[in-house]
């Protein structure tokens, strides 16, 4: 019953999702099995950006679930997904332990620079991996929820919020830019020696976090199904399409739009927690305003509103930056804007629909 | 002094106090005891200084139809507002039955506690089945751990069917919202307020750009709803008042001009002056 609800009913995520399972399997064996000079070799490089991209596949999925269902534009989900990054950069900072630049057994390095004498109270208890986790989902799940709570309370709609949320993701970046934030100022947190005591620069370790995101994503993909798929989802729907019809159907729409944004937050946070180690370093610049736009720009050219479509967005985009930022990288940021611009007025419900589109005219024939 | 005297009131013994009894709940049975379901007394509104209703006083009886007209401005759809809670007034009081105060709840609170409402332009979900519109709109739990994890139980899908037939739009079950005629959205939109189960309906211009068979089927459906329902319908279209009104009310500047039947009404000097005399 629930495998037809989540999974067979929905043909394009079956797809992408059995790819997404294919890169995890395939991709690791050919990176670590196969000698270097095979053809067949995957090599380190690939790895590392196909676990980047599963992570913003899944921080896609987040978007889209709170744009293309909820209809609720949030232009700072840079913030959730940086969030997140920060408290796993917390935890694999702290398992640096003695072997930073000053040899400090509990400061960073960064703080030793400072003069600071002692851990400040809320880097307490990011040695233990299990509570850093519960931090990446709290933290940002927190923050979304009192932020959220206070938007939708004041009905803030549309383009309001979009605006708003692009201030709090601004605004945390000027904070964590601060070295008295304690969260290493503009460098970040880096230079990670391992996680859970496997070396991060181990070729296994990377192909291990590849999988993680990989699992990662499936299941969030999953938990995005059982919500669109559920009663909630379609009061969801219901919500974006006309607002106080549902109000005076009985139902308290804000607290649809939280709950939905808060997890959506959450979801997000996970994608930062897992993108972390896999790229080595987190740093204010995350925050920015832009990336955030690029997030909806993943979503919008996927197909809005298609859970899959999300996945299949962000791997392109990401695989098009990939690409253009090697050969010329000057051009990337006109790209992207045409890129937006073209697809909102193109392809409304982006490359998904297009696919769809093509797809029916070929039955036809 | 004031809290004194207060106090001194709730000593009194001749008087029974809301505090005392259990809490008026919105699922237990609305108080109806002495006629009127709603009693929308000395309501004032304004905008900008502008006074949409100006001490409008109305009472509704249990099972009434009751059909409002007015000209444009009159009010008609501020009093609609005011009552589902979208409005605050600037004053007065709003009860529904005996012991609810209406000014106290909050939209969705009122929606499901048995005042549906449905709008001037036909609002339906678009992107949704027939069939989903209806299920949402069925009297239900409706937070939100609830509807993630519970589908609709057998005998509100029997209701939704009931509801399906009586707006005629069995067939269309499957069909998604956005692609029924204008007239078809108008019965779903009133199909959605039958499956809340609420006690008093409040219509707002129903026949709006409907066909004269339409119309027709329209009014057969709101006089069989009345008795089972209270429904207030505010409309413009004067035959179909005609076709359906037992009792009018007819607003103008935001409070009553007249009230009776249609006869009345129509042969009012006042109403003649300000409405059907145009």
């Amino acid at each position: 019953m629930l495998i037809q609800r989540l999974i067979l009913s929905d043909r394009g995520g079956m797809v992408v999702l059995g790819l997404v399972a294919l890169m995890a399997i395939v991709v690791p064996v050919l990176n670590l099995a196969v000698p270097t000079d095979s053809p067949f070799y995957v090599s380190n490089f690939t790895v590392g950006l196909l676990g980047k991209f599963l992570c913003f596949a899944l921080l896609a999925l987040s978007v889209d679930l709170i744009w293309g269902y909820a209809g609720i534009l949030s232009l700072g989900h840079g913030a959730f997904f940086t969030l997140g990054g920060y408290g796993m950069g917390m935890y694999l900072m702290r398992q640096i332990g003695d072997r930073g630049v000053y040899g400090h057994p509990e400061l960073m390095d960064f703080m030793v620079v400072l003069n600071w004498e002692t851990l400040p109270w809320y880097w307490q208890g990011f040695d233990m991996f299990w509570f850093a986790m519960l931090m990446v989902l709290l933290v940002p799940g927190l923050l979304a929820l009192v932020f959220g709570w206070l938007a939708f309370r004041s009905r803030v709609t549309g383009v309001y919020f979009a605006i708003i949320t692009q201030a709090l993701t601004y605004a945390l970046m000027l904070a964590f830019f601060r070295n008295e934030m304690g969260f290493g100022g503009n460098n970040g947190l880096n230079d990670f020696k391992d996680i859970l005591g496997f070396e991060l620069s181990a070729n296994s370790t990377r192909a291990g976090l590849m999988i993680a995101s990989a699992i990662a994503l499936i299941l969030g993909y999953l938990a995005c199904r059982y919500i669109v798929t559920s009663r909630m989802g379609r009061v969801i729907v219901a919500i974006r399409d006309a607002e106080s019809r549902t109000r005076f159907s009985g139902y308290q729409v804000e607290s649809y739009k939280l709950w939905l944004f808060v997890f959506s937050a959450m979801l997000a946070a996970v994608a930062g927690a897992l993108y972390v180690p896999q790229v080595g370093i987190i740093n204010p610049g995350e925050f920015s305003p832009l990336n955030s736009i690029e997030m909806v720009v993943w979503v919008a050219t996927g197909g809005r509103g298609t859970l899959f479509g999300a996945l299949v967005g962000a791997f392109s985009v990401n695989y098009a930056k990939t690409f253009f930022t090697t050969f010329s990288p000057e051009t990337w940021l006109f790209i992207l804007g045409g890129l937006f611009v073209l697809v909102t007025l193109f392809m409304p419900k982006g490359l998904v629909g297009l696919a769809g589109r093509l797809l029916r005219k070929g039955d036809k024939k | 002094m004031k809290t004194t005297e207060q106090l001194r009131e709730t000593w009194r013994r001749d008087q029974v106090f809301d505090f005392v009894q259990p809490a008026p709940a919105f699922d237990s049975v609305v108080d109806t005891t002495h006629g009127p379901i709603l009693y929308v007394e000395n309501i004032s509104v304004s905008f900008d200084g502008f006074k949409a209703l100006n001490n409008l006083d109305l009472y509704i009886d249990d099972g009434e139809l009751r059909c409002i007209i007015g000209p444009n401005g009159a009010g008609k759809t501020t009093m609609m507002d005011v009552i589902t809670g979208k409005t605050k007034p600037d004053s007065g009081s709003i009860w529904f039955g005996q012991r609810i105060d209406l000014l106290k709840r909050s939209e969705h609170e009122i929606a499901r506690g048995g005042i549906g409402r449905k709008f001037q332009k036909p609002t339906v979900f678009e992107a949704l089945s027939v069939f989903e519109n209806l299920e949402l709109a069925t009297a239900s739990r409706k937070n939100v751990w609830y509807t993630l994890n519970h589908d609709l139980s057998g005998e509100q899908r029997d209701r939704i069917d009931e509801v399906l037939r009586q707006i005629g739009l069995t067939e269309h079950y499957h069909q998604e919202a956005g692609a029924l005629s204008h007239g078809q959205k108008q019965w779903l939109e009133i199909g959605m307020l039958l499956v809340q189960n609420p006690r008093v309906l409040l219509v707002d211009e129903p026949v709006a750009g409907m066909t004269g068979e339409e119309v027709e089927k329209t009014a057969e459906l709101l006089t069989s709803l009345a008795g089972r329902h209270s429904v207030i319908v505010v409309e413009h279209d004067m035959a179909f008042v005609r076709s359906i009104a037992r009792k009018v009310t007819v607003l103008h500047q935001g409070s009553v001009l007249a009230e009776g039947s249609m006869d009345q009404v129509q042969n009012n000097p006042r109403v003649i002056e300000v409405y059907l005399g145009e």
